[in-house]
């Protein structure tokens, strides 16, 4: 037979028992349903991982330090010249590294402790100087109360939840996470607070090129707070965690003491403990940190990190497709059993249709064709079903997320591969089932079967 | 006419376990039946006349003994082999009409045809023509159960011929019909016979029927050919008043 009469016939024959084709056909949806529902979720989730651990700068960030700091505590047993000798992480190395193909910038770490006074109170905290290009990289500005710096010399602060915490004087109970980011915002923002700091200029008696002349001018600097954020953007640091965050580029401008840079006089070349610097892709980390090495600098990354996580959800997939495959091996047990009925029911059409010339092979093309139907079908409705169970699952958590002061998230993704994917699947399970069903078909005896009444 | 050999059994037989019982369906028949003939099994039931038809039709195999028709082995066909062949060498009519219930009479006519990959279009229209040599152009979008016993049976016999089998095979082909419908349905058997020199051979168990259309009686009791008389029907004369609708073209 061709493949048309086949398919024309097979939908005829389906049409004749509807009812009972229809509840096959539904047993196969809620199957591929429930496998697309998990899979979107297993995606989803894996999405939001990879999404926020790309933002917080853990895979796409290269650390590059200099040997010769012998503060430096991530400094490891490398190979190449001995810290003494060792190139110093300056405003030319800076430029060379920003170079290096992949690298999408490269920026100083400034960091300093230093005291800031809110309603007349003094905290001593950690301050960090932040890129401008974090407002749009980085996941911590995501979900911020306020705005960002309105420029990269701004003179203006984004505190850290914590921060805001103790300035208001809210101490939140152990082991709980309670207070609304939103709450807290509003006696902030806007608000000022004076950050006091020693500045470094260069002493007027000393010559040019003496760097170990230079004075101390004790300062204060006032900053408007404009925003506020739940997140730490800061988390590559480990311990050293900052609270306050300015612009990276008023950081630098102020010369200030306390800072890690080595020399932040008004000389021509400072010389910086750290830089940061982030890669195109998280494929690209190792050439970059390899060739920061080649520099003579020592490089850090979390680059397994990534492998890690991937295999995790590899497994937890795993996990949720065996889980979605159960309802449509059952499912697949309908079918084998609607086309057993079947073969009884149409047992004498069957015998008519070999006796005036069908072969085993049309018999079998056909019941199998019924089978595929309604696997195609099964399929197409489940994968409708399946996207709208995700996102009503994706809703009711945000639901959850909101009342539990947690920024909104896409948990549920179901991709193009997941969509074709899971009808093949439906219909490559449906032909299994119809397999035994078409072959019994097929072998049925046709003097037999034309007796039958 | 044409003269040569379309049926040849040699010593055919057909026996199947019943229990513990052997039965003994066809039993070493042996009989040549020549192109162009019109022939009829006579017997009471369970004579073998209809599990002999089978054979023929290749819808059975033989226990031993061979069936040739038209020259090739039946025994050596291949089950796709045989199917080929009752696509295209035979055509069968059934007692009880044996068209499917949820086809149309058009689509019941055309089904032999999806089987042999004719094309859409040309199917539709030799199905047409087939159903209005019978005489039924004005229900072509009928249900069988919509229709008469005589009207069925001359559907199924349209359907018989719409791959232009050389043999036609009828199983008490009025045996569900009153016996003016089935007059009609053996006259027009008869002017396929006679107008397409095509092969009949039919089963019946009513004396009559055989002696008015069959040139050539074969008898069966217990499997076993009893009697092989026969028939000079021609010196019969046909009732005027039956009329035979003709075919509408020469079936190629």
């Amino acid at each position: 037979m061709k493949l048309y009469d086949v398919a024309d016939l097979a939908v005829r024959n389906l049409r004749e028992s509807i009812f009972r084709n229809s509840l096959t056909t539904i047993g196969i949806s809620v199957g591929v349903a429930s496998l697309v529902a998990m899979l979107s979720l297993g995606i989803g989730l894996q999405q939001l991982a990879s999404r926020r651990l790309q933002k917080s700068g853990l895979f796409d960030t290269v650390v590059a330090t200099s040997r010769r700091d012998l503060r430096n505590f991530r400094e490891q047993r490398e190979e190449g010249p001995p810290p003494s000798d060792s190139p110093s992480l300056d405003e030319p190395a800076l430029i060379k590294i920003a170079e290096i193909p992949g690298v999408v910038e490269a920026y100083p770490d400034i960091r300093f402790v230093t005291d800031v006074r809110f309603d007349d109170k003094p905290h001593l905290t950690m301050v960090a100087g932040i890129p401008f290009s974090a407002r749009n990289n980085n996941d911590a500005f995501d979900g911020m109360q306020g705005s960002f710096f309105s420029s990269d010399a701004a003179a203006e602060v984004i505190l850290q939840k914590s921060f805001a915490e103790e300035l208001l004087g809210i101490t939140p109970k152990p082991g709980t996470d309670t207070t609304n980011i939103a709450e807290l915002a509003k006696p902030l923002l806007g608000k000022q607070v004076t950050m006091r700091y020693a500045e470094r200029t260069s002493s007027p008696s000393a010559g040019a090129g003496d760097s170990a002349a230079y004075s101390v001018v004790s300062r204060e600097r006032v900053l408007k707070i404009v925003g506020l954020t739940d997140l730490d953007p800061d988390s590559l640091r480990g311990t050293a965690r900052a609270r306050v965050f300015m612009p990276l580029k008023l950081a630098l401008d102020l010369h200030i003491m306390q800072s890690n840079l080595r020399d932040t006089s008004a000389s021509d070349s400072p010389s910086y403990t750290s830089l940061s610097v982030r890669v195109q892709n998280p494929n690209q980390v190792p050439a970059v940190e390899d060739a920061i090495k080649k520099m003579g600098f020592s490089a850090f990354s979390i680059v397994d990190a990534a492998r890690s996580m991937r295999q995790f959800f590899a497994v937890l997939d795993g996990f949720l497709a065996i889980f979605g495959s159960l309802a449509l091996a059952v499912a697949s047990i309908g079918i084998v059993n609607t086309l057993v009925m079947a073969i009884l029911e149409r047992r004498r059409e069957i015998g008519i249709m070999k006796a005036i010339g069908a072969s085993d092979a049309d018999v079998r093309g056909l019941f199998f064709a019924e089978a595929g139907a309604m696997g195609l079908v099964g399929g197409a409705v489940g994968v409708t079903l399946g996207w709208v169970i995700g996102r009503l699952i994706n809703f009711g958590t945000n639901i959850y997320l909101e009342r539990q002061h947690f920024p909104a998230a896409q948990i549920w993704s179901v991709p193009l591969w997941l969509v074709l994917g899971a009808i093949g699947f439906s219909v490559m399970v449906s032909l299994l089932s119809g397999l035994y069903p078409a072959s019994r078909a097929a072998r049925l005896d046709p003097v037999q079967a034309l007796r039958y009444e | 006419m044409h003269t040569s050999l379309a049926v040849r059994t040699e010593n055919v037989s057909r026996h199947y376990q019943m229990g513990a019982a052997l039965v003994r369906a066809v039993d070493g028949i042996s009989i040549s039946i020549q192109a162009g003939e019109f022939v009829a099994l006579l017997g009471a039931s369970g004579s073998g006349k209809s599990s002999l038809l089978n054979l023929v039709a290749g819808l059975d195999s033989p226990t031993s003994g061979t069936v040739a028709v038209h020259g090739s082995n039946l025994a050596a066909l291949s089950r796709e082999e045989l199917a080929k062949y009752r696509l295209h060498t035979v055509g069968m009519v059934f007692q009880s009409f044996n068209l499917i219930p949820s086809m149309s009479l058009l689509e019941n006519v055309e089904l032999p045809m999806r089987f042999a990959e004719v094309d859409r279009r040309e199917r539709s229209a030799l199905a047409r023509q087939s159903l209005e040599r019978v005489g039924l152009s004005g229900r072509l979008s009928h249900r069988p159960m919509e229709l008469s016993g005589g009207e069925q049976q001359r559907a199924s016999l349209a359907r018989a011929l719409i791959n232009r089998p050389k043999l036609l095979l009828a199983d008490e082909p009025t045996g569900n019909l009153d016996s003016r419908t089935g007059t009609e349905i053996m006259d027009l058997i008869r002017s396929f016979n006679q107008s397409l020199g095509m092969t009949v051979v039919m089963v019946t168990h009513e004396q009559t029927l055989a002696e008015k259309y069959a040139g050539r009686m074969l008898h069966l009791a217990d499997g076993k050919l009893v009697d092989d008389t026969a028939n000079n029907y021609d010196s019969k004369v046909l009732p005027e008043s039956k009329q035979v609708p003709r075919p509408a073209g020469e079936i190629r």
